[in-house]
């Protein structure tokens, strides 16, 4: 039995495997509809999160399957002091499967320690978030045919965005990747993710201030939330928070066949305009998000349907 | 040199950086044990200028040296039985440690459920670089 935790899970080949499972539900979702009849999905998730939880849903849902959770914590066992671990012992006699989210890191590996049914790790606090990195591996690979050989710009909190540390570690085993690191100065790219991931295997980056100076070299522009509950000061939240702006004046200047990427919601860092532009991928990376975990439910509950 | 009788079973921690013996001490949990200890402060040392040594008499089974790796492994450690150095061993980094340091990410899941382990594993022996199993916070020496 597996479990998911990190998308550095999967190697390169099971991954591959699973992003053209992904592309085949895409295709052929008929194909797919009771893959999972009779099996359940728990999602239980301690803090909100409307686009990642309504998406296991659908995921489970368009494979036949059945759905049940909670979430918040205080509508779990845990507003009563339950651990962790004692939650999907529980819940390993209910389900098939579990999508985890949780404010504390590492809570999902808990879980996984002592679980009896496959645990996704569907977030935890500022950690990991792997089914959004497969979900952002999708879309690239779906709409510019590959992951390697490609310039990626990632744009506004690379200091506590987890989507793009744990996206930077996923493409890094990628050839011939550039990435350009877009932010203000207060929310950079931590530096362990520069030395550990990118200057130790030699894998080209560069740093800047301004998305005008970089956009016309960009395959794909990863535009990010400053996300307020990360911060501690109220005040550098809102000073921060309209850094950049993408509008239809920026896009101008990208190539005819980038695309825009986001992990939503956003708030102000994409212009609604921008939304008409057809390099604008983020509501399609909505889509691939539903694929991608229908591939992954599939995967760990080992459904073989040839 | 100060001269603290041989011993006929037990080790010597040799090569401690001077002045760390009693944070060995600590870290081995020797007050717990019903032995003869003798530290020795500020030793001359050819190599270290000085140095500190500890001396343990017990059975060479009762200490876990595993973790010394982890507080220092320049270290020397003498295995002492029958009065005579039977082994010098040198200290290697361990791949894991439980419960010797804790994390102290206060979003790590090890700092709301208390019964769990704290484990931190090696990730980077060149760099000599520990992270939290659960969070992958970096070690910290100094918080120790």
């Amino acid at each position: 039995m597996r479990h998911l935790m990190s998308p550095l899970d999967f190697s390169v080949e099971e991954l591959d495997q699973l992003l053209d499972l992904a592309s085949d539900i895409e295709k052929h979702p008929e194909k797919y509809a009771h893959a999972c009849d009779g099996k359940k999905l728990a999602t239980l998730f301690y803090e909100p999160s409307t686009r990642t939880r309504l998406s296991f849903e659908a995921a489970m849902m368009n494979l036949g399957g059945n759905i049940f959770g909670f979430s918040s914590a205080e509508s779990s066992s845990a507003a009563k002091g339950e651990s962790v671990s004692d939650t999907i012992r529980m819940i390993s006699c209910y389900a098939d499967i579990c999508a985890m989210r949780h404010p504390k890191e590492g809570a999902p590996m808990v879980a996984s320690a002592v679980s009896s049914i496959p645990v996704i790790n569907a977030g935890d606090g500022g950690h990991q978030h792997p089914t959004q990195t497969l979900t952002d591996l999708l879309t690239i690979r779906s709409l510019k045919g590959r992951l390697d050989n490609l310039t990626i710009g990632l744009c506004g909190d690379l200091k506590f965005g987890r989507t793009v540390h744990s996206l930077v570690r996923a493409l890094a085993r990628y050839k011939n990747i550039t990435f350009i690191f877009i932010s203000p100065e207060e929310l950079k790219i931590p530096s362990y993710i520069k030395e550990d991931v990118l200057e130790a295997q030699g894998i080209p980056y560069q740093e800047s201030e301004r998305i005008e100076d970089v956009m016309p070299d960009l395959d794909i522009l990863y535009m990010t939330r400053v996300q307020q509950e990360r911060f501690f000061n109220e005040a550098d939240y809102i000073r921060l928070k309209d850094f950049y702006i993408l509008n239809n004046k920026k896009m101008k200047l990208a190539k005819e066949d980038m695309i825009v990427m986001h992990p939503l919601p956003r708030v102000n860092e994409i212009s609604v305009e921008v939304d008409k532009d057809p390099r604008a991928a983020y509501f399609r990376q909505v889509q691939y998000g539903v694929y991608v975990r229908m591939a992954l439910i599939l995967t760990l509950l080992e459904v073989n349907l040839c | 040199m100060l001269n603290i009788g041989v011993l006929q079973e037990g080790f010597v921690l040799d090569h401690i950086e001077a002045g760390k013996s009693m944070e060995i001490y600590n870290y081995l949990n020797l007050n717990k044990f019903d032995c003869c200890v003798a530290i020795i402060k500020n030793a001359r040392s050819n190599k270290m200028g000085k140095k500190d040594i500890i001396k343990i008499e017990c059975s060479i089974d009762a200490i876990d040296l595993e973790v010394l790796g982890f507080i220092d492994h320049n270290i020397t450690v003498n295995i002492i039985k029958d009065d005579k150095i039977v082994e010098k061993k040198r200290l290697s980094l361990p791949k894991e440690i439980k419960n010797v340091a804790k994390c102290h990410n206060p979003r790590c899941i090890t700092s709301t459920e208390q019964e769990l382990d704290h484990i931190f594993v090696l990730t980077d022996p060149r760099k000599e670089i520990y992270r939290c199993k659960y969070c992958e916070e970096k070690y910290r020496r100094k918080k120790l």
